[in-house]
């Protein structure tokens, strides 16, 4: 059963972001996948994440894709225009790829290529409505296609964010647009989840809860005051201060929260970033029962 | 207002190397306003390029430097200063050099200043950009705030998820635009505005260089 399937079907579903190679050694990205096939419903790869060049997610999801699982291609609108997301759209359709996330990206200047042009021409709503164009058999400027494509289109949203409403209108334009599922910004504070579940109740669309398993407290620590939408609660930081194997001690509170999130119905599925702890996956998914 | 900054000293003299004999020339308009183009800076280059040897055969704070028929019939009257000098010093902004530049199409001119953006005086000596020229002004449903410019990514259809406590990721000493535009609208209860999708904008709109004729 594909993501879609499993969604689609009232399942809970877990995917896991990889994060494609800088470098032509794929041997990390091929075993990590290795590890958690037939335990996720499909694998995210990101889109130059944090504006790093690396191998494209489109390279990345055609590995996945012949190790046998499911990828989600991610995609931004930061380094290309309407002609090159066109391309690449059709690219993934052409060899089999469905699961597509749009993204607006990181700009540049967090990036490793820092002088790098932003092009930000389409932004993630505008991404949507351009894979929706082309799954009716027509490029933006209404011209034919020879083939047409079937995606699953996915957006992000982020629970932990003031003012909330601003998420949820464009939220409301991400699904008008074509979105049918979204992964979540990192979650910790199952109060974010409660709210963008109550705000979110009229939408027909799936969610899936991001989770970032935490490291250590000065990872967490670090993330509040660094990473914007994500917010770990204290009392979760005390924990991972007090613990012994602090690594263990975040796959453990993700496994807490992914349960509570399960048992709550506040969600449809997980989506699990281990940036680059990806070897602790398929622990956390143990912990799970996964 | 288009907002310029002088080059540093040793790239102005790195593209005057090979010249002797200068002609200053500023702008009454933004250059003056940006402390890059009045009389008082064309002034202190003068001293600092003859510090370095070069001679300044006059000066002129055209009125202003992008008005085409004005800055040839200044320059007309300039005729023996500039017949002296190799090379033209223009301290205005790129426009204002071009415009030089076609007048005066025998004598080299070489720029002083960067242009940087189309922006405000928010007091003395503090600039900020404000309109990116995009061809199209969206402000009238923005609640006049500019997400094209105030928008670190120039986005039209709400904010990324990089804002924190209000600001934006790019630099925290600017507010997200979009969060700036939600207040607003929401204030003046039309929240409703936010809601449409905005296509991406029409490039074939504005291919440069562009030019237009208004008719009188």
């Amino acid at each position: 059963m594909g993501l879609k399937e499993k969604l689609e079907s009232g399942g809970f579903a877990v995917t896991a972001e990889l994060a494609p190679p800088k470098g032509t050694d794929t041997t990390r990205l091929v075993e990590c996948a290795k590890a958690i096939k037939g335990r996720v419903d499909a694998v995210n790869l990101t889109d130059f994440q944090s504006a790093v060049v690396r191998v494209s997610s489109l390279g990345a999801a055609i590995l996945i894709k012949q190790q046998g699982l499911e990828p989600v291609m991610q995609i931004t609108g930061r380094d290309r225009n309407r002609i090159a997301i066109q391309g690449e759209l059709l690219s993934a359709a052409a060899v089999g790829i469905k699961n597509i996330l749009a993204l607006t990206g990181d700009h540049p200047v967090f990036g490793d290529n820092k002088q790098a042009k932003p092009v930000f021409e389409l932004d993630s709503v505008n991404i949507l409505e351009t894979a929706t164009c082309l799954m009716q058999g027509k490029d933006l400027a209404g011209n034919p296609l020879n083939g047409t494509p079937e995606f699953y289109l996915g957006a992000s949203v982020t629970p932990h964010y003031d003012p909330i409403e601003l998420q949820i209108i464009k939220m409301e334009k991400k699904i008008k647009a074509g979105a049918k599922f979204f992964q979540t910004q990192a979650i910790y504070d199952i109060q974010d989840m409660k709210r963008l579940k109550e705000m979110t109740l009229h939408l027909d669309v799936k969610i899936l809860a991001g989770i970032i398993p935490l490291k250590s407290a000065g990872m967490a620590e670090y993330m509040n005051k660094n990473v914007p939408g994500i917010y770990v609660p204290e009392h979760i930081i005390q924990k991972l201060r007090n613990s012994q194997d602090k690594v263990k001690e975040g796959l453990k509170i993700a496994a807490e929260l992914i349960n509570q999130l399960k048992d709550g119905k506040l969600c449809d599925g997980v989506h699990i970033m281990a940036i680059g702890a990806e070897e602790n996956v398929p622990l956390l998914l143990d912990m799970c029962g996964f | 207002m288009i907002i310029t900054k002088q080059k540093p000293l040793e790239e102005i003299l790195k593209m005057l190397k090979d010249v002797q004999n200068i002609y200053i020339t500023g702008c009454s308009l933004c250059a003056t306003s940006c402390m890059t183009g009045g009389e008082k800076q064309i002034l202190e280059m003068k001293e600092r390029l003859e510090k370095e040897g070069k001679k300044i055969t006059g000066y002129v704070v055209l009125d202003p430097s992008c008005h085409k028929l004005q800055a040839r019939a200044t320059l007309k009257k300039q005729k023996n200063e500039l017949e002296k000098a190799d090379a033209i010093l223009c301290m205005a902004c790129g426009d204002g050099a071009q415009t030089v530049s076609s007048i005066v199409d025998e004598i080299p001119v070489y720029p002083a200043n960067d242009t940087l953006f189309i922006g405000e005086i928010e007091r003395m000596g503090h600039f900020a950009e404000k309109c990116r020229a995009c061809g199209e002004c969206e402000l009238g449903w923005t609640s006049g705030i500019c997400p094209m410019t105030q928008c670190a990514k120039g986005l039209l259809n709400g904010p990324c998820g990089g804002a924190k406590d209000g600001k934006c990721e790019v630099n925290t000493e600017n507010d997200c635009a979009w969060i700036l535009i939600y207040e607003r609208l929401k204030k003046a209860g039309k929240l409703e505005q936010l809601k449409q999708i905005k296509p991406p904008k029409d490039h074939s709109k504005t291919l440069h260089p562009m030019k237009i004729t208004v008719s009188r």
